[in-house]
């Protein structure tokens, strides 16, 4: 049961973070139509960026999160401007391509600019727990659940902010901008929406949660290399389980997908030890197979209507 | 009507068929292809109205001949015979790095058919390159102490080779049918890790993680291709044999794709690729049709890396990831979408544009050792150009390298107009 409850808790806490990234990749998607494979590189950038300030620079973390969600935010709206924003009108994949490439060269920025040295983001919650129900006495937690700090955070952060971008995109002008645009750009253009500007904040948007996210996944008491970028992979399945274009289905995705991962790394190694090490990484796309089995626009997503 | 009624009667409704065939233009339907493609014979055009205009068609059958054109033939043969010549000219070194060449550009055909021409995404492809590799490697190999070994000869490993991934190529198309577009593309990203995972746990199959294995035995028709032969003035060592292997399979498969491409098939591939709905209304059953691209794209796929991985000489489980994938989406991508010769132009930028960078490190003034020091190392200089060579075709070119030799074909040929 301890096992159980454990994993459910740092399941929900990883998934939280994986909602935000989950819904980053939403947020770009439904503004404009592109499925941005760049979004890990902004993530290890986000993670990087904070180091940068937090540990080199001395600016207190809560200071230094905001700031590199700003700037990668910023990067990522200098992205579209310079390379998506000329792929209008073309296939879809000839964009999500597009965004491969980007992928390659910002790893490669991100490897140059910050990765000389294993980095920590400087959080201040480290390896801090809480231990719930149990002897903590001995150094353990014997009997209980041990609740990580920044588990606790995690989920928090996760909540509010997500809580506010759906709010604010549900209620706002700028959001129903979005949503028209996301229907179709040239109608939404006739009735006076600033579409490249949707553009730009869709992005930024998307960058700074990305940013964010790489922040939270960092802050485990570890360091983190350019190569964990690809970490935020297994997001992919997360937002195809919710649905491409929809946010509940990225933050409901996002949760799914963490708490298959902490169930699978809790129980796969006792029960079916035979799938191997670090199956908790692929389980996720098991869990996407059988979804998209069932329903080939996620749990959420829009059916798209085929017309001739 | 069946064809032979059709024959039967021409000779008699031939006033009639042929006063259709002036009103309709749809002759097609009536005569049968031989007699039309005599029509054609005999109302040759003489031979100065064809000067200088090689692209004057007279019959449909000519305009779709593999070599269209007197100067594409003439062509193929110079660079088919400096392709024969060009490893006992050059050293070990550029005859493995054209080998890969090859290799490349047989799995981008592969892609190529799938989503160039059926426009089906995939990014999944290391995935059956590795399967290819793997099914050579136990059919082929020699038996370790984990891994299984058969020993077989290449004539019966390489096609085995392809026909196993083509084969699972068909077991996952039924689940490719059910989604498309970006879902297509991230449930192919799902096939990689799966196949990733399992290729690294099936020790007795891949050696197991950080260990690898052996590959083939370069064994084809009971002749040990590994032990270096004089043929007259020529050396054939293994390097040169495994060279000519892959160009041997490279040009069947490039004229084999071209042919399915210039058929009833790969114009139901388009048709699929260009609105699948209205193919679907035209009669285009699509299910059949998708599954037949990933089976044969597969198929190519297990092909090209089998022949990588004796090439290469031992293979290990995580080889097979995503950037082989994005490798192989950049030669189709680079080289030109639904082109044949496009895919041999792509691989060829794939493979040796880093390895020039290489060449070239000593004299670019900002590039550092291996080490620190400098703006950029030269690994990092040739992995941040192919990003960004991929960024500017797709926003640039989009019909890639291929589409980069049309202009400059078209600009010549129009001189001095210039259009």
């Amino acid at each position: 049961m301890t096992t159980f409850l454990q994993a459910l808790i740092s399941g929900l806490g990883i998934g939280s973070v994986y909602a935000i990234i989950a819904v980053s990749f939403v947020v770009i998607f439904r503004a404009t139509g592109v499925l941005n494979f760049a979004q890990p590189a902004l993530f290890i950038l986000g993670s990087f960026t904070t180091s940068a300030l937090a540990v080199d620079a001395g600016v207190p973390f809560f200071v230094a999160v905001p700031l590199a969600m700003v700037i990668i935010g910023l990067v990522a709206a200098g992205v579209e401007r310079v390379a998506i924003r000329p792929m209008i009108g073309r296939p879809v994949f000839s964009t999500a391509i597009v965004t491969i490439g980007i992928f390659i060269a910002l790893l490669i920025v991100a490897f140059r600019l910050f990765d000389s040295r294993p980095r920590t983001v400087g959080d201040p919650w480290q390896l801090n727990s809480i231990c719930l129900g149990g002897d903590a006495s001995a150094g353990g937690c014997a009997g209980g659940v041990l609740v990580y700090e920044n588990t606790i955070a995690r989920i928090v952060v996760a909540a509010v902010v997500l809580g506010l971008l759906v709010w604010w995109l549900g209620r706002s002008r700028l959001g129903l901008a979005m949503r028209a645009t996301s229907l179709d750009q040239e109608i939404a253009l006739a009735q006076g929406v600033n579409v490249g500007r949707i553009f730009s904040i869709a992005w930024a948007i998307g960058g700074g949660l990305a940013a964010l996210g790489g922040v939270l996944l960092a802050a485990n008491g570890g360091v983190v290399q350019a190569t964990d970028a690809l970490f935020s992979l297994v997001v992919l399945p997360a937002i195809i389980i919710g649905g491409l274009d929809s946010l509940k289905g990225g933050i409901i995705g996002g949760l799914v997908v963490g708490l298959v991962a902490a169930l699978t790394s809790a129980y796969q190694p006792i029960y079916a030890p035979w799938l191997g090490p670090n199956f908790e990484n692929v389980a996720p796309y098991v869990v996407m197979i059988l979804v998209l089995l069932v329903r080939p626009y996620g749990i959420f997503g829009t059916k798209e209507v085929q017309r001739l | 009507m069946t064809e032979t009624s059709t024959q039967g009667s021409s000779a008699k409704t031939r006033p009639d068929r042929d006063s259709t065939r002036r009103l309709t233009g749809q002759s097609a339907w009536l005569a049968p292809r031989s007699e039309l493609d005599a029509d054609a014979r005999r109302t040759r055009v003489g031979r100065w109205a064809r000067a200088g205009r090689p692209r004057l068609f007279t019959s449909y059958a000519a305009e779709h001949a593999i070599f269209n054109t007197r100067y594409k033939r003439v062509w193929m043969l110079i660079l088919a015979i400096l392709a024969l010549v060009a490893p006992f000219a050059t050293n070990r070194n550029v005859t493995y790095l054209l080998a890969t060449v090859f290799v490349f550009a047989i799995a981008g055909l592969g892609l190529n058919l799938l989503t160039g021409y059926a426009g089906q995404i995939s990014i999944g492809h290391a995935f059956f390159m590795g399967l290819g590799a793997y099914t050579g490697a136990v059919l082929g190999g020699r038996p370790g102490n984990i891994v299984w070994g058969l020993e077989l000869d290449l004539a019966i490993v390489l096609p085995l080779a392809a026909i196993i991934p083509g084969l699972v190529g068909l077991l996952v198309a039924p689940i490719a049918m059910r989604v498309r577009g970006l879902y297509l593309a991230i449930l192919t990203i799902g096939l990689l890790m799966l196949g990733e995972q399992l290729f690294k746990q099936w020790t007795s199959v891949s050696g197991g993680q950080g260990v690898g294995r052996g590959v083939a035995e370069p064994v084809l028709f009971g002749m040990d291709l590994g032990g270096g032969y004089r043929i007259g003035p020529l050396i054939m060592t293994e390097q040169v044999a495994l060279y000519l292997l892959s160009l041997v399979v490279l040009v069947l498969v490039a004229f084999g794709v071209k042919n399915l491409a210039r058929s009833r098939t790969g114009r139901a591939f388009a048709a699929v690729r260009d609105r699948d709905i209205a193919a679907e209304v035209m009669g285009v059953p699509l299910l059949r049709t998708k599954t037949l691209a990933f089976a044969l794209s597969s198929a190519l796929a297990g092909l090209a890396g089998a022949l990588y991985s004796m090439l290469i000489g031992r293979i290990s489980p995580e080889q097979w990831n995503l950037f082989l994938s994005i490798d192989i989406i950049a030669v189709v991508v680079i080289g030109g979408v639904a082109t044949i010769s496009g895919s041999i132009i792509g691989a060829a930028f794939v493979v040796l544009v880093p390895k020039l960078l290489e060449a070239l490190a000593p004299m670019l003034p900002f590039l550092g050792g291996a080490g620190s020091g400098g703006l950029l190392n030269v690994y990092q200089l040739q992995t941040i150009l192919f990003g960004v060579l991929i960024v500017l075709f797709m926003t640039l070119e989009p019909r890639g390298l291929f589409g980069v030799w049309v202009r400059i074909r078209n600009y010549f040929k129009a001189w001095p107009f210039k259009y």
